[in-house]
């Protein structure tokens, strides 16, 4: 076990390390003079002197980079030119808004993937596992920006339900009932992309699960069925899902870019897109630098819980 | 109880009286078909008689579907039909040609490495899970964001180049399964050369992994590609593509609803076809399932 995390760690570390060299280099595919794109209008003496500082661009480029690192690993994302504002307290408003919206939509995707996977689990080729498995089938190809647009369409401008159309977002602190409302379509929109994917693993898991022979045994015992598929067959097939639930972050941040934008909430998405269009880089660059390696982060940890559960795969 | 155990049973007398059929079934047609249609409309869309899909007539704006406007008109009074056919163009050269790129590189490496292993092998397989690891989507709109100004080829180049470890995985998993098998063992003592053995009796074996995998990827860029031209980093407009039809059409969602549906209708029914294709696929090869 300690073998395993200690290697696993390495290849974290190493993964963090080319992240660190990408998001770094970024800068450099800008056209022209980095500088002279990065200040924008604010390409005066004084300000270009402070960036050449902070970036240490007159320096030949291994220096800069870890010029570069130097200041990220003390915290100091540098100050937008654009903003005049830290690229690093931009960061630390909007993430709680993607932590949220990630946290709300996989609360809905697992109440609904694992209680419906459960059940065609048992009757695979059933009704019900045929009308799911068509279904499922077909949202896997629908992309999260036209179920969102959709949504939208549906919920808030044809049937009128208030707070859920674009701009309508409120901070949880000020008041939770409409931060809820603005949220409840981004959050299902997210939660549709992922219970596609849970169900599909859950179900093929639990039916591979259900043909071994300690089912039969627990069977044999005269244990009720639902005992028997929530407690033994449950766990070993929950690895699967766990596992696709940490591979899956990453597109979740993704598609939740995607209905930030749409609905002009101001999280790490519609931040990034703003920034994107302000050509205010040193903020796209911090943003990509702190997605990238949450994600990798959170895929570690969600490895780490995967063993837990399943002792086995440490030992491979 | 008897619930439990009915699955088993069900399937094992269905396999006994109806062999597993070979056929592809009608849907699968159906499928090939409404992509065949759509790609035919991306190669010849210039010369179709189409309506210049840029040209604005403003004395029908946000027209309603009609002879005249198939699909009805935008809020510049363009033909959202002519456009539909003409934004396909970009979705499929997005999705063809970095798939071109993500199976040119990954797929002779990954073949190469499990056929191979050894130091080569463990190399470029721990390289590849590094930047697997690496969250592509964001990796690509980061490099496209910067590297202004925005064109179709760098689009596709670096789409292509993210899918890589990917593609490079797919491929070792499906040859390593094939490399050790008798007819290769064969091939060897018999003094066949490396590239025969590669080429002549692994290939034919890994394609339709292969082939249904190239599907499903198409599907999954051509995905990317609409939520980039959706957050306005893909080709620029007037140039329509589907998603960046989407992104415009939601500013004039409450007035004109056709807009957003014509264009999301296009490239559902796309995508489905290509994922439905591909699993088929992948069940009509995959030997296993058809011996048990």
């Amino acid at each position: 076990m300690l073998r395993y995390v200690r290697r696993r760690l390495a290849m974290l570390l190493g993964i963090v390390f080319v992240i660190s060299v990408g998001s770094f280099y970024l800068i450099h595919l800008l056209p022209g003079d980095p500088a002279a794109v990065i200040l924008g209008t604010g390409d005066t003496p004084a300000n270009r002197a402070l960036l050449y500082r902070q970036l240490g661009l007159n320096r030949p480029l291994v220096d800069q980079y870890f010029i570069w690192l130097g200041h990220i690993l003390h915290g100091n994302f540098g100050i937008s030119f654009i903003s005049q504002t830290s690229v690093w307290s931009t960061i630390r408003a909007a993430l709680p808004i993607d932590l949220e919206l990630i946290v709300l939509s996989q609360i809905l995707a697992f109440a609904i993937a694992i209680p419906l996977a459960m059940r065609s689990a048992r009757k695979p080729d059933g009704i019900l596992d045929r009308i799911l498995g068509a279904g499922s089938f077909t949202l896997l190809s629908i992309p999260p920006f036209i179920v969102i647009v959709l949504l939208v369409l549906i919920v808030s401008i044809k049937l009128g339900v208030s707070n859920t159309g674009p701009s309508s977002y409120v901070s949880l602190g000020s008041d939770w009932v409409v931060n809820l409302e603005s949220l409840s379509l981004p959050a299902l929109t997210l939660a549709i992309g992922s219970f596609v994917i849970y169900y599909r693993v859950l179900r093929s898991d639990l039916i591979a699960t259900l043909q071994e022979e300690f089912i039969t045994v627990a069977r044999s015992k005269g244990l009720t069925r639902r005992r028997i598929m929530w407690i033994h067959a449950f766990r070993p097939s929950s690895v699967a899902l766990l596992g696709t639930a940490g591979v899956n972050i990453g597109g979740l941040l993704a598609s939740g870019f995607v209905v930030e934008y749409l609905l002009a909430i101001p999280g790490l998405g519609y931040t990034l897109i703003a920034a994107i269009n302000n050509s205010d880089y040193l903020l796209v660059q911090g943003i990509v630098l702190v997605v990238s390696v949450g994600v990798v982060v959170i895929n570690f940890l969600f490895d780490f819980v995967v063993n837990l559960v399943d002792p086995r795969i440490s030992r491979e | 109880m008897s619930e439990m155990t009915r699955p088993a049973t069900e399937t094992e007398t269905t396999e006994f009286t109806t062999p597993p059929s070979r056929s592809l079934g009608w849907l699968f047609w159906v499928c090939v078909g409404w992509l065949g249609l759509n790609v035919l409309g991306a190669i010849f869309a210039s010369v179709l008689p189409l309506p210049d899909p840029l040209y604005q007539n403003y004395m029908a704006i946000n027209a309603s579907p009609s002879l005249h406007h198939l699909l009805g008109t935008d809020d510049l009074g363009r033909d959202i039909f002519s456009r539909i056919v003409f934004g396909s163009r970009v979705s499929i050269a997005v999705g063809v040609g970095s798939m071109i790129i993500g199976f040119g590189i990954g797929a002779p490496l990954g073949m190469l490495a499990a056929y191979r292993r050894g130091r080569l092998d463990a190399i470029l397989t721990t390289a590849m899970y590094v930047f697997l690891a690496f969250p592509a989507i964001v990796a690509v709109i980061a490099v496209l964001s910067f590297w202004t100004p925005r064109a179709l080829a760098k689009i596709i180049l670096v789409i292509g180049l993210a899918s890589v470890p990917l593609v490079y995985r797919v491929i070792r998993t499906a040859t390593m399964a094939v490399a050790t098998k008798d007819y290769v063992v064969a091939a060897k003592v018999q003094g066949a050369t490396d590239r025969r053995i590669l080429v002549r009796e692994l290939l034919p074996n890994i394609a339709p992994v292969g082939i249904s995998f190239l599907l499903v990827g198409i599907a999954t860029v051509v995905t990317l590609e609409g939520a980039l031209a959706f957050l306005g980093l893909s080709v620029n407009p007037p140039t329509p593509s589907w998603g960046n039809m989407i992104n415009e059409s939601r500013t004039v969602m409450s007035q004109n609803p056709w807009l957003v549906l014509f264009p999301s209708l296009a490239m559902c029914l796309f995508l489905l076809c290509l994922n439905f294709i591909g699993d088929r696929l992948r069940s009509h090869f995959d030997v296993t399932e058809v011996k048990l």
